[in-house]
């Protein structure tokens, strides 16, 4: 039974060695960051506060209503961890969830979790960051600029998270880019609409009951910094990016081919060696069927193993160490 | 009121159990980096490399069907590399044409696919084992050895401690609201507001749950306070790894690595 | 003198205006067992929470011999043992056995001592066979007794005590009042439990509205019922 159902937990097998290093090297020093970051505006606070909230998005995906026929709206809650706590304190926030989620609930593959983590801890929560401010400074202090501001940075990062993800596959040469990127942006279009709403209504009650909360994560300009230059970087990008993928599937292979992103042709040399070393399993046919024999009989051999061993096990203080 | 079942624990007395949750980490991630470099159709190994999972999820007691039906999980994803079987170039499987498009199918395409399912329910295969195999408090010494920095590893704790506590109180949030979600009487009456209303309850619901979150974190931080916390992580040392089980890590490594380098030979 | 507890003319309000203790002075001594009752916003609390220095209010705290001030809380929280009210908030690691290790970890102790400790702890509590125990499947009851545990390991030399036998079925409860019976600490608990002052306190201190009303051996206060109704308690 998983919580969140969501489709952007990317599972392993489905993005190139290549894309997956690339991720994780970008996401292993922003959340180191991210840490340090939070440890020096929260303190002594930080694990207490930061563990017990990533429970609460966790728990709080569970929340569902009901749209129409059966099926559900969830909240993913990247907007509303970034407007409740900031940008920093909500990467990590996410990045924990995320990770329990692919580690224990395997929704999301381990190998490609820095990806996950990517999607919707960096890149949501700094586009969400970067709307929802956008709105602020905009409206200015009305009462309901919180809510719009909520609502599409909602919106916005729930959409930008998707496309990154069909981006992503379409790199690694798992989806075709014409299709998993409008196909993607279409479906987390009407997903995002939804979270906007639960995001409304999570800040319409707080408001109500602890406006206070909502004060302190008004951080200072000048943190946002950098979180804008980066943002506005991925949003160009992606909006640079998605399109042309969009037009010319077979450029963005073709591009990804010659930046070795997915796998080209092998050497000839290589190639030769199978004739001489085994010529008999050139039949590929040939070595499948010896494959599943070698594999059965592995199989079989474990089995019966470990049924015998079971069977001497008679008194439960027998406890055989490995 | 528990929500046990959230946690796909199941302690055994298997070898795979007791094997150092370090080197089941470690091994774990080879695993799905080996099926993730295999090339694609190279259907032998993906035999071989089967045989050696199921191997493990027997050895470890938690029974093959439990990990294959957790595994299945995966499937909704595996529709993401469905079109494939009609945007790869090359040997046509089968033709049709749907009003004025061609749909153009190939061999290639569809081997591309059913690779692509194939080692991704491998790799969840080994993912599922871990879990069901490791306690939480042992994957945190995993983490640790992994390098992952103490204080984050503290929060993980703290947040795997609360999950359940927090899972019960959404549940609880979920069970008011249905026990409120009657029908009137009357003829004609709409049930359940509006989509938007809908929405703004359940967001409700998330904010007071945010709310006691914020407060509990206050009381658990008064109580760690009183313990004598002052914001560093301090953990005790983590113990040695025994050699036999540095031998078993050598061991699928070799083996891992040699299947990795058939496969590259033949279909690479 | 060593007090255990020495609490003089202390006066604390919250943020929001609301006064909690006006001018309350006590004084406990080494094994001496207090408990402290009154009605609900008596202060009791807060009080409490005065004793480790989590708040701080004009007047003097002493515990230990130790001024309840910044440069002191590391060897005052060693020194006195709170135990929440609620276990679920108090035990927050993911085993039994490193809620109990935590604190002598965090007073620096080398490893071996700290094994020792939690065994002599758990022992103490006995639960010596919880130790790789997830806290979230335990009882009450169970729960309570480890959050004591997790006090006892930093061999401090008071325990206090927020309502220690809140939530607990008959069972739980009576097996709670032998421990208590049994641990030889100085101890302060704050409760409603009348029945529990009566078996395991000699002496009351009377709390309402932030005021000390009453301080004294528990057999003669507990038959002034005026006192009593007085201050919204029942005799047991």
């Amino acid at each position: 039974m998983l919580p969140a159902p969501i489709a952007m937990h990317i599972p392993d097998g489905f993005l190139s060695v290549q894309v997956t290093i690339f991720l994780w090297l970008i996401t292993i020093p922003v959340v180191g960051y991210a840490l340090k970051r939070v440890g020096v505006d929260l303190g002594e606070r930080q694990v207490p506060i930061m563990g017990v909230l990533a429970a609460a998005i966790f728990a709080g995906q569970m929340l569902n209503f009901a749209v129409a026929g059966g099926t559900s709206g969830h909240l993913i809650g990247a907007a509303l961890a970034t407007i409740l706590l900031g940008p920093w304190a909500a990467t990590l926030v996410l990045t924990c969830v995320i990770t329990i989620q692919a580690l224990i609930f395997q929704d999301g593959g381990l190998l490609v979790l820095g990806a996950n983590i990517f999607n919707m801890a960096i890149v949501g929560v700094t586009v969400a960051y970067m709307v929802f401010r956008t709105v602020n400074s905009l409206a200015g202090e009305r009462p309901w600029s919180i809510f719009i501001g909520g609502f599409l940075a909602a919106w916005v990062s729930v959409e930008v998270a998707a496309l990154g993800t069909a981006l992503e596959l379409a790199l690694s040469g798992t989806s075709p880019a014409n299709i998993a990127i409008p196909a993607m942006g279409g479906i987390h279009a009407l997903i995002g609409i939804g979270e906007g709403l639960i995001t409304v209504g999570a800040l319409a009650f707080l408001r109500a009951s602890r406006r206070d909360l909502l004060k302190s994560s008004e951080t200072a300009p000048i943190r946002g910094r950098l979180v804008w230059v980066v943002g506005l970087v991925l949003v160009i990008l992606l909006a640079v990016a998605s399109p042309l993928a969009s037009r010319h599937p077979d450029g963005l292979i073709w591009v990804a081919t010659q930046y070795g992103f997915l796998n080209s042709e092998q050497s000839p040399i290589i190639k030769l060696i199978p004739h001489y070393l085994f010529p008999g399993v050139q039949n590929k046919t040939l070595a499948t069927i010896l494959a599943a024999m070698l594999g059965t009989v592995i199989v079989f051999g474990v089995a019966l193993g470990v049924a015998y061993s079971r069977r001497r096990k008679t008194s439960p203080g027998d406890d055989q160490q490995v | 009121m528990h929500v046990h079942f959230l946690d796909p624990y199941r302690p055994r007395n298997s070898p795979i159990h007791r094997l150092d949750p370090r080197i089941k980490l470690v091994l774990t991630v080879v695993f799905i980096l080996t099926n993730t470099l295999i090339p694609t159709a190279a259907w032998p190994v993906y035999i071989l490399l089967f045989a050696l999972i199921l191997s493990v999820e027997l050895i470890s007691d938690l029974g093959v069907s439990f990990v294959l039906k957790r595994s299945s999980l995966a499937i909704p994803f595996v529709l993401a590399a469905l079109p494939l079987i009609l945007t790869v170039p090359g040997k046509t499987l089968f033709i049709l044409p749907v009003g004025s498009w061609t749909i153009h199918a190939s061999y290639l395409g569809l081997e591309r696919f059913i690779s692509i399912a194939i080692k991704s329910w491998l790799s969840m295969q080994a993912a599922i084992v871990l879990a069901a195999s490791t306690s939480f408090p042992e994957l945190l010494v995993a983490m640790r050895a992994l390098r992952v920095p103490r204080l984050l590893v503290s929060i993980f704790g703290l947040m795997w401690r609360y999950l359940f506590v927090l899972v019960d109180e959404a549940t609880r949030l979920i069970r008011a609201r249905s026990a409120r979600s009657g029908q009137s009487e009357k003829p004609g009456t709409k049930t359940g507001g509006n989509i938007s209303w809908r929405a703004r309850v359940a967001g409700g619901m998330a904010g007071n749950l945010f709310l006691r979150a914020f407060e509990r974190s206050d009381r658990i931080y008064m109580a760690m306070v009183s313990r004598g916390y002052d914001g560093e992580a301090r953990t005790l040392p983590l113990p040695d790894i025994r050699p036999v089980y540095w031998a078993i890590l050598i061991a699928s490594l070799s083996l891992l690595s040699l299947l990795l380098g058939f496969a590259y030979l033949f279909w690479g | 003198m060593h007090h255990s507890i020495e609490i003089k003319n202390l006066t604390f309000s919250y943020p929001d205006g609301i006064v909690a203790l006006r001018d309350v002075s006590l004084s406990i001594e080494p094994g001496e067992k207090v408990a402290l009752v009154g009605p609900n916003g008596a202060g009791k609390s807060t009080l409490i929470l005065h004793l480790n220095g989590i708040l701080s209010g004009q007047g003097l705290v002493r515990v230990c011999s130790l001024e309840v001030i910044k440069e002191n809380l590391g060897r005052v929280r060693s020194c006195v043992g709170l135990v929440f009210q609620s276990p679920e908030d108090q035990l927050f690691s993911p085993t039994v056995f490193d809620d109990v290790a935590f604190g002598p970890l965090y007073q620096g102790l080398p490893p071996a001592e700290v094994l020792q400790r939690v065994d002599q702890a758990l022992e103490a509590v006995h639960m010596l066979s919880y130790k790789k125990r997830v806290s979230h499947h335990l009882s009450m009851g169970e729960k309570k007794r480890i959050a004591i545990a997790t006090v006892l390991s930093m061999h401090p030399e008071v325990l206090v005590l927020d309502e220690p036998t809140g939530g607990l079925d008959p069972r739980s409860r009576r097996s709670l009042i032998h421990l208590l019976q049994e641990l030889p600490l100085t101890m302060l608990a704050s409760t409603h439990d009348m029945r529990l002052v009566r078996e395991v306190f000699p002496r009351m201190i009377v709390l309402d509205e932030g005021r000390v009303v009453a301080d004294g051996p528990t057999q003669i206060l507990m038959n002034d019922t005026a006192l009593l109704e007085a201050h919204g308690l029942e005799k047991p």
